[in-house]
């Protein structure tokens, strides 16, 4: 399917749009059709794998905002999910508050406390501001576990987890999302597309170009009148909301939330999934997502048919595979990285171009 | 060639152009004495030229009066606001924009979006609008755009708008920063040695531009440069400092004859 050559334009509208080609537009066609056969075709697993994707994807393009198109290192990821994830639990547990308000609110909450943990930017840059958002983490995780009114208890033992009553809507049980995985996809994939439009948007307009031209040269951008100071904040809030509409969903998808789901390691398999799939873009941020989610259960599949059905290999295997997870991981991201360091999205568009330019070279 | 290529464009009102004084200001990095008491007149609608030796203190001038640098005495007045007390994100909404020694592209954004970053002062539109990329918030991309259409069509850099700026040539990144500073729509516009490091054909190019834009869209202009030839050929005023010091303020010729400059620039005979 190759791109279209030879555009010419008449107003700066249609020079300025995001899919000038007929082909680009049947492209875009072809991917919504896809996101809405989904449901209809696959098995109730892998539909919970989609469903997991998703989720990771939205969370990839808040923290793309961040990291990729701002350039504020962020170790914080993992806090910003929980906050999110949290805020909404919370809600639903001690309010009663129907999940699309839980999932809102939980949203706003993020993007506040996100402009919080995001003042130290206003000081600090790369390597340290990673450090304190790293400290933001710890933190988190440390309320998380040691706050007593979001513990707890799971057959009758106090445990750190939080459960989530997973609210009926309109006093309709059907319309719970943590035991339906098609209505919790429709809602999931329909945010995860507003998301992606929404920051596509963003990056069009003035306010984007401020975030994309302080991770490029902080001190021309101030110069040439945009306040550092609000738009890092700004930055920071507009990623923690996306992240926690993702942390939200989190908590929405299951019975039961605890610390462990927002810990460090999560907020370094984020950051892998930006570089992997390409830093600043939101194309990037949805492939990159979608590798790293589905990467454990290639390796897993592939895994089971190289060994044997009895239950001495079965524990090995199981014993193995994470390791064996890590490795990879660490080989994909370097290689990425010496590769093609603008990640997927860019090995994509060389494909394209191949096509679009085929059968000359340029 | 119409001389409407060269003019402002016409819906945009020109900045009101007010006086640059800088007021007896002294800026030291512990016990390096960056300037000393320099005091500065540059007129409204003029090409004023700051030269001297290496480290004199040029730079460090214009990172004062656009704030990145603090003196620890002295007002910079602009009009009746002093500089000194000024945040330098302001500087762009009081009309002033600069370029710089060494180039401060956003490397990654293409040409067309360089020049727009350049219009953002004057862009107003909320988060929501951004977000929605429809209406009013498209309307305003789009005007913005005709503005930085002018400008690329002055510097004649209508075939790499759309290219990346970090992949373009020296002479073209230094024109596109001219560019980018244009697109503020200055009435002060501070150029830090544009034409460093090209020959003698793009020297007489960017002297060109900038006696465009003095001319027809009347910005003040405040230029660091060491080819004294341009210097002297398209500047109003020439200052030199050395060391930190102003040691002759005036007319190009009364300059280069000065001997305090001489004994500056080519040292004194034993």
């Amino acid at each position: 399917m190759a791109t279209q050559s030879g555009i010419y334009h008449q107003t700066y509208a249609s020079d300025m749009q995001l899919r000038p080609t007929t082909m680009q537009r049947v492209r875009l066609v072809l991917v919504a059709a896809l996101l809405v056969i989904i449901p209809f075709v696959v098995d109730s697993s892998t539909q919970r794998l989609v469903n997991t994707v998703v989720i990771a994807a939205i969370g990839a393009i808040g923290l793309n905002v961040l990291v990729g198109y701002t350039g504020q290192i962020s170790l914080g990821q993992g806090a910003f999910l929980a906050i999110g994830a949290y805020s909404c639990g919370l809600l639903q547990a001690y309010l009663n508050v129907p999940w699309p308000i839980a999932l809102l609110a939980a949203a706003f909450i993020s993007a506040l406390l996100g402009g919080l943990i995001g003042l130290p930017s206003l000081r600090l840059k790369g390597l340290y501001l990673a450090v304190a958002t790293l400290a933001a983490q710890q933190i988190v995780d440390w309320v998380i576990i040691n706050w007593d009114p979001i513990d707890g208890e799971i057959n009758g033992r106090a445990t750190d987890a939080l459960r989530i009553p997973g609210n009926a809507l309109f006093g309709n049980a059907d319309l719970r999302l943590n035991n339906n995985d098609t209505l919790f996809y429709i809602v999931a994939a329909a945010i995860l597309v507003v998301v992606a439009i929404a920051t596509t948007n963003l990056f069009r307009t003035h306010i984007g170009r401020a975030f994309v031209a302080i991770r490029d040269q902080d001190i021309a951008a101030e110069v040439m009148g945009v306040n550092l100071h609000r738009y890092k904040v700004l930055a920071f809030m507009v990623s923690s909301f996306i992240v926690g509409i993702a942390g939200a969903l989190l908590a929405l998808q299951s019975t039961a939330i605890s610390f462990e789901r927002f810990s460090l390691s999560v907020s370094i398999e984020y950051l892998a999934m930006i570089i992997i799939g390409g830093l600043g873009t939101v194309s990037g941020s949805i492939y990159g997502a979608t590798f790293i989610v589905v990467l454990p259960e290639v390796l897993r599949s592939i895994g089971r048919m190289l060994t044997g059905t009895d239950a001495a290999s079965l524990s090995e295997f199981n014993r193995v595979l994470p390791f064996v997870q890590e490795g990879v991981f660490g080989v994909v991201i370097v290689a990425t990285l010496i590769i093609e360091p603008e990640g997927i999205q860019r090995i994509w568009r060389n494909i394209k171009d191949y096509f679009r330019l085929w059968p000359f070279s340029y | 060639m119409t001389l409407s290529r060269f003019a402002r464009p016409y819906e945009v009102n020109s900045p009101p152009r007010r006086r640059l004084v800088v007021d007896h200001i002294s800026l030291s990095f512990g016990g390096v004495k960056a300037l000393t008491d320099v005091s500065l007149q540059v007129e409204p609608g003029k090409i004023f030229a700051i030269i001297g030796p290496n480290g004199a203190g040029k730079t460090s001038m214009l990172n004062c009066i656009c704030g990145l640098y603090r003196p620890q005495h002295g007002h910079i007045w602009y009009g009746d606001t002093d500089l000194v007390k000024t945040a330098p994100h302001r500087l762009a909404h009081l009309g002033i924009a600069r370029s710089f020694q060494n180039i401060e592209l956003f490397n990654h954004m293409t040409v067309l979006d360089n020049l727009m970053l350049g219009r953002h002062v004057h862009m107003k539109k909320n988060l929501l609008t951004a977000l929605l990329y429809w209406g009013s918030g498209q309307a305003e991309e789009i005007r913005h755009r005709e503005f930085v259409e002018h400008v690329i069509d002055l510097l004649q850099i209508q075939g790499i708008r759309k290219q990346q700026v970090g992949a373009l040539a020296y002479g073209l990144q230094k024109r596109v920063e001219l560019g980018r500073a244009l697109a503020v729509n200055p009435g002060l516009l501070l150029l830090d040695e544009p034409m460093a490091g090209m020959n003698v054909e793009e020297k007489e190019d960017v002297a060109r531009y900038v006696l465009d834009i003095n001319e027809e869209w009347g910005i003040t202009i405040i230029l660091i440069e060491h080819d004294m030839g341009v210097v002297m050929d398209i500047s109003d005023t020439v200052a030199v400092l050395d060391f930190g010091r102003c040691i002759a303020v005036g007319a190009p010729d009364q300059v280069r004859s000065d001997p305090a400059v001489i004994k500056a620039y080519l040292g004194e005979q034993e």
